[in-house]
């Protein structure tokens, strides 16, 4: 079982981590650790879901990013400790995927498809209305403002739905570029 | 049916009879609909039974290999005491396939009652399903509806009081292609980089933690609650071509036709009738070009190979290429092939987990050639240089995501090689800004 009275320790080791370009000018803020209450309690509960506590990895790496919006060092080190893995390990299985954010994204994280089938049906023309539109000024940047993040991704399993758009856990069929206006007017 | 398309009159509607209808959804509406009648059969038949009716039935998987569903199962060791597993794949990631997720949308009673059948049916308390990460509404839909089983009593320590216990566990996958096959996903549900496995040895015999496992489609499942219900025989019945393709399937048609969308076909249906008919035929004053029929990791066909084809396992090898997915990527006369097969070799470059030589190197390579291609700097060597990095990358790596990468690329350069030489000749304006 989780051992909550060694967070603090390694909270601070995780500031030290934080230290190779992840401080993002909260340095003095003290870190407030994920998984305490509720979210320790999700966790918790998936340990009888799964012979070992290794297995509940994605699903933590997946609760801290709903949280905070990414995963730091910090809370990488608090799932080890609940979890009993080594943090490189968890940095190593959290690379492999590219859905985990490990550094801070903008408020909205927009994915568009450009696989083949999507690029067929325009894909190309849509992800620059997104681009133009956000103010991101290029693929996978994020807007002056914070407010924005547009990446292209591969193929997203709606092909028969071009080009279908991820607007943080919002799926949105069939975009074309002049509803970009419109459907990014909803994420403020 | 392909929602949001009507049924067809040439469909065979089985397991889309309910896409687009959101009561069938609930657990109340999916019984009102005979749901988990199939369920409640199962319990009341012996594990060997079931397997037996299944291998009658000629079902086959619908991940895109076709092994025969029912022989599977049967690999699962008996009375070795340890625990199995059944895991479900609903990654689906593969270009031009989005069947799974329609089937979840629509119908996730229909999908949890499969696993339950096919769960007990190997000897497994505990089935996974894994569910792409990107898939956020088919995630919350299948957790809504765990749970309702869960409270109606289809899922838990004694489904419909049969003293069996069967547990879904549903595990979101967080973006990785390579976590659609087999083995690289059963790492990837013990916490593990979605790295493919070494075979042997297989699932069977130790899986997913070391035990025995059976992995199966969302799709393969699905069809096991229609085929207890009816009849092996009915199932095998539905053939209109070879008796080795058997039932109905969800085919995906995506690209140049006028109504995209999952058409539910009898095996062995003319796929000419499926892309001009079903799926609407072309937009004004273009004309057939090319099809891609099983996601994008099958060669590529010609207008004329795909008009001839039927629409069954062998059918489409018989024409030049594999049902695989049955994702049919549609080409027109305006579709630019040697940037299509580049945008997919980048496909590939990008989901390729690099543990294997041939394949991270050949990816990467075979994309950076076709660019320079598109840029107008290619070489007249390049094509036959494409070919010989594509034999180095096929048929020698742990898995096959490698030689889906030179599938298309060297069926393109044999089928259509005009393509190819209007960018070498500079005859062709360059596709690609030279930087
Ligand atoms: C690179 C790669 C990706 C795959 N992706 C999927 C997938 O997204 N969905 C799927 O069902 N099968 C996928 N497969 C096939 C699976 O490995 C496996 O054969 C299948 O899930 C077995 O189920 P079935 O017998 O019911 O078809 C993939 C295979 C490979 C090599
Ligand atoms: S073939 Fe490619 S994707 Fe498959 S195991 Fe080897 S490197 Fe990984
Ligand atoms: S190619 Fe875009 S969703 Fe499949």
């Amino acid at each position: 079982m989780s051992a909550p009275g060694s967070r603090p320790v390694l909270h601070q080791l995780g500031g030290v981590a934080s230290g190779h370009g992840h401080g993002h000018g909260h340095a003095e803020q003290p870190y407030a650790p994920v998984f305490v209450g509720d979210a320790l309690a999700e966790l918790q509960a998936l340990f009888p879901k799964y012979p070992t506590k290794r297995a509940c990895l994605l699903p933590a790496l997946w609760i801290v990013q709903e949280r905070r919006g990414w995963i730091s060092p910090e809370a990488i080190d608090e799932i080890g400790t609940v979890l009993e893995l080594s943090p490189a390990y968890i940095r190593g299985v959290a690379t492999f995927y590219t859905m985990y954010h490990l550094h801070p994204v903008g408020r909205h994280f927009i994915q568009v498809c450009g696989t083949s089938p999507c690029h067929l049906c325009g894909s190309d023309q849509v992800l620059d209305a997104i681009v133009r539109e956000t103010g991101c000024g290029e693929v996978g940047a994020t807007s002056a403002d914070g407010r924005f993040t547009v990446v292209e991704v591969e193929c997203l399993g709606a092909c028969g739905f071009a080009t279908p758009v991820l607007i943080d856990d919002d799926f949105h069929d069939s975009v074309t570029p002049e509803q970009v206006p419109g459907l990014l007017a909803r994420y403020s | 049916m392909g929602y949001p398309h009507r049924p067809h009159a040439k469909e065979t509607v089985v397991l889309s009879e309910y896409f687009g209808d959101a009561e069938a959804r609930t657990y109340d509406g999916w019984v009102k609909r005979g749901g988990y009648q199939a369920l409640k059969k199962a319990l009341g038949m012996t594990p060997d039974a079931i397997i037996e009716e299944i291998k009658a039935s000629g079902l086959r998987g619908r991940g895109g290999a076709g092994f025969p569903t029912g022989l599977k199962w049967s690999f699962m060791p008996k009375g070795d005491g340890k625990p199995h597993y059944l895991v479900c794949n609903a990654d689906e990631s593969e270009p031009g396939t989005f069947k799974d997720r329609e089937i979840m949308r629509w119908t996730p009673h229909q999908l949890i009652e499969g696993c339950a059948i096919g769960a007990y049916s190997i000897g497994a308390e505990r089935c996974y399903i894994y569910i792409r990460g990107e898939f956020t509404e088919p995630w919350r839909i299948m957790n809504a509806a765990v749970a309702e089983a869960y409270q109606n009593g289809a899922l838990g320590d004694n489904v419909f009081g049969s003293g069996k216990r069967i547990d879904i566990v549903l595990h979101r996958g967080a973006g990785a292609y390579i976590c659609g096959e087999e083995t690289a996903m059963m790492n990837s549900i013990e916490g593990r980089r979605g790295n493919p496995r070494i075979k042997p040895p297989f699932p069977a015999q130790a899986g997913l933690f070391g035990m025995p496992t059976t992995i199966n489609n969302v799709e393969t499942l699905t069809a096991t609650s229609h085929i207890l219900n009816r009849g092996a025989a009915w199932y095998k019945g539905l053939c209109l071509n070879n008796p080795k393709s058997t039932g109905t399937k969800l085919f995906s048609v995506c690209g140049h036709v006028m109504k995209p969308g999952n058409f539910e076909i009898t095996m062995g249906f003319p796929m000419k009738d499926l892309i001009h008919d079903l799926a609407g035929g072309m937009r004004p004053g273009r004309r057939l070009k090319a099809v891609i029929p099983g996601g994008s990791s099958v060669p590529i066909m010609t207008a004329a190979e795909a008009e001839a084809a039927l629409c069954d396992y062998e059918g489409i090898i018989e024409k030049g290429s594999m049902l695989g997915s049955a994702g049919f990527i549609v080409m027109d006369d305006s579709a630019d092939l040697v940037y299509e097969i580049y945008r997919l070799a980048k496909f590939y470059a990008h989901e390729s987990c690099a543990q294997c030589t041939q394949c991270r190197e050949g990816t990467a390579w075979t994309t950076k050639i076709l660019e320079r291609i598109l840029k107008g700097e290619g070489k007249p060597s390049d094509l036959d240089l494409l070919l010989d990095l594509s034999d180095q990358m096929t048929g020698k790596t742990i898995c096959v995501l490698s030689d889906s990468c030179a599938t298309p690329i060297v069926s393109g350069i044999k089928k259509f090689p005009e393509e190819f030489e209007a960018y070498l000749s500079r005859a062709k304006a360059p596709a690609l800004a030279a930087v």
